[in-house]
């Protein structure tokens, strides 16, 4: 993003500068101490997400039917669902499903939001102003409306969920991905490439693609919280994974029967999913602070701070007495 | 700004006519024909046979889709029906007419606590920025924004009932016999759907005050002499809050989404309801409509604010 027009060296930028992750963390920690505790919190998740079989103190369907909606006690710290299932255990598991869901859909979403929003934007003209149109009316049905018409129609199941998730998110993605193509094929180097002969592929590959990462690394971040929400929510309402996958958002839908005897069913898996995907909004928002130049809020970066501008006015009003 | 407002209007019908097909689509492919629900349903309540091609017919579910689809949009067009609704063959128009007052409230309502939480904060948190109070003020935006409002409400009406024995007002009392007690009632869902928006707003409001606080024109204001308070409400707000306008436009879909959830929570006789009982019941008709009329209130919304964005902003010129 901060690449300069005519300048030689831009090609490959981020692939030659092997420091790029690295350096992003070093300015993450030195600067955004709130987008390092996101970051914290998505460790804390990602680790319950992968490790989970190791850290469930019982099966995530092993039912007791004898201890069923128990309290919380040292056998069972969060308690026990209606089937006397481990709630803590169903926790933990739901990282792990939260996680997939996250991680698969939005990967699958930039996937389909570079293919259409690369397509639209790298060729312009009438094909762009087709596909635009079909962005626009798939755009105009609130999304989490078309999402709960379209799991009507579709099976119950983690990979569907993952699909639908995806496909639709891309498609919400697209506009930023093609804004970005189209300011970028502007550039003299994309002009240069063109100039020497690279295929166009070549070109997207090689040029255009390392020079949107920035984008892409916050619209990647800030998407997997969504997706975990709208998961969530769909499961919820009943319409997202089926009660035998005990994602959060199935917890919290399973839990409606007995919420008056037993609250603690509906209040975990919330207080985990809400913590989640807070971590990873602010870590997602820091990010973009740190790679966005246009919402850069950085400390005293563009002009004056707090601090000059207290001096200025002292001074100003200073000098006014005399 | 003549010609870009002629070139936009002109994209509308293609857009609503594109709309109006995949909405009419979308729900052929449910599975689960709604003879086949109707007939489970007789025959869990001990009733005989039904003659289904009749059934069918009756519907108008025995001609190919694209007359269905031209028989659909030929009846909106000429005498504003959305036909009947499958399961209670009640006409579709009255039935989404009546619930509208109640989605149309509850998204304003919860419009307006969302900027009266979160202008007033995005501000304050803009002109002490990275202080204590602005990382608090901006967790707490962040932390709005990730929890989700059917978990919320659901603990809003659980825990009060638990510690004090009190739950907020479920009874729906319409606004006509009732304002204030509508209102109260409102209050709460409102509050929930409203928290969620305003965390966004309250974060754009930030950005846009700390650009326009570094403006040259700030600076100037400043060297003037004048107080804080000038500056900021008089100079920098009004400059800022100009994108901030537009976003609260944006968000306008994800407000009626989100009314969806909430009055499947709260149990509020609204539009998003009827979604959710239409979408159980394979009512296809229902489904459509609510797609359809949820679709052309965000064209017209965005329609707005790609209008208006022109005259708040003198400095922005569409070719």
């Amino acid at each position: 993003m901060t690449t300069k027009n005519g300048n030689a060296a831009p090609v490959k930028r981020v692939e030659k500068h092997p420091g790029f992750f690295f350096d992003l963390l070093k300015r993450l920690v030195l600067e955004k101490p709130l987008g390092t505790f996101g970051l914290g919190i998505i460790i804390i998740f990602f680790a319950g997400g992968i490790f989970s079989k190791f850290i469930m103190p019982f099966g995530m369907g092993q039912i007791h039917l004898l201890e069923r909606l128990q309290n919380p006690s040292s056998k069972y710290l969060l308690g026990t669902d209606e089937l006397g299932r481990d709630e803590l255990s169903r926790l933990i598991y739901g990282a792990r499903i939260s996680m997939e869901v996250g991680l698969g859909a939005t990967a699958l979403g930039t996937v389909v939001s570079i293919l259409i929003g690369a397509t639209s934007g790298f060729l312009g003209g009438k094909v762009d102003m087709i596909v635009q149109r079909f962005v626009d009316v798939y755009m105009s049905i609130p999304n989490f409306v078309i999402l709960l018409t379209i799991m009507t129609i579709l099976p119950r199941n983690l990979i569907v969920m993952i699909m639908v998730l995806g496909i639709g998110g891309g498609i919400w993605g697209t506009r930023l991905i093609r804004s970005a193509f189209i300011a970028i094929k502007s550039y003299t180097y994309v002009s240069a490439s063109e100039a020497i002969g690279s295929s166009p592929v070549r070109t997207l590959l090689v040029h255009i693609i390392p020079n949107i990462m920035p984008t892409l690394i916050i619209t990647f971040t800030l998407g997997i919280g969504q997706n975990i929400l709208a998961e969530a929510g769909l499961s919820f309402l009943g319409f997202g994974l089926p009660p035998g996958i005990p994602s959060w958002g199935v917890l919290i839908n399973s839990s409606q029967a007995y919420l008056q005897t037993d609250p603690q069913l509906a209040l975990w898996p919330g207080v985990a999913l809400s913590l989640s995907v807070f971590g990873m909004n602010m870590f997602g928002d820091s990010i973009r602070d740190l790679l966005d130049p246009r919402l850069r809020g950085g400390v005293g970066r563009y002009s004056l701070s707090d601090k000059k501008l207290q001096q200025l006015k002292e001074n100003l009003s200073a000098k006014a007495n005399k | 700004m003549g010609a870009y407002a002629i070139r936009r209007l002109l994209w509308i019908p293609l857009t609503v006519i594109l709309t109006t097909m995949i909405v009419f689509l979308l729900v052929r492919f449910i599975p689960g024909n709604v003879v086949d629900i109707i007939e489970a349903q007789m025959a869990a309540n001990g009733g005989g046979t039904i003659d289904r091609a009749a059934i069918m017919h009756l519907l108008g579910l025995d001609v190919p889709v694209y007359v269905q689809y031209a028989r659909w949009v030929s009846s909106i067009v000429a005498h504003g029906s959305f036909g009947v609704s499958l399961r209670s063959s009640q006409p579709i128009t009255p039935m989404i007419i009546q619930r509208i007052p109640l989605t149309f409230e509850l998204g304003l309502m919860a419009l307006i606590i969302g900027l009266l939480i979160s202008i007033p904060i995005g501000v304050y948190s803009a002109i002490r920025q990275d202080s204590i109070t602005d990382y608090i003020l901006r967790s707490i935006s962040i932390l709005l924004i990730s929890v989700p409002s059917f978990w919320l409400g659901t603990i809003i009406v659980l825990y009060p009932s638990i510690w004090w024995h009190w739950a907020p007002p479920m009874e729906f009392i319409p606004f006509l016999t009732n304002p204030l007690g509508n209102l109260g009632m409102m209050i709460i869902p409102a509050l929930v759907l409203g928290s969620q928006q305003s965390g966004s707003t309250m974060r754009m409001t930030r950005t846009m005050m700390l650009e326009t606080l570094r403006q040259d024109y700030i600076r100037t204001a400043w060297s003037k002499g004048l107080s804080e308070r000038v500056v900021v409400i008089r100079h920098a707000m009004k400059n800022a809050l100009i994108p901030v306008v537009t976003m609260v436009g944006g968000g306008i879909p994800g407000l009626v989404g989100g009314s969806v959830i909430i009055e499947y929570i709260f149990n509020l006789p609204g539009m998003g309801r009827l979604m959710i009982d239409a979408l159980n019941g394979r009512d296809y008709p229902i489904i459509s409509a609510i797609n359809l009329i949820m679709a052309t209130i965000v064209i017209a919304n965005n329609l707005f604010i790609d209008l208006t964005y022109g005259w708040l902003d003198p400095r922005i010129h569409y070719q």
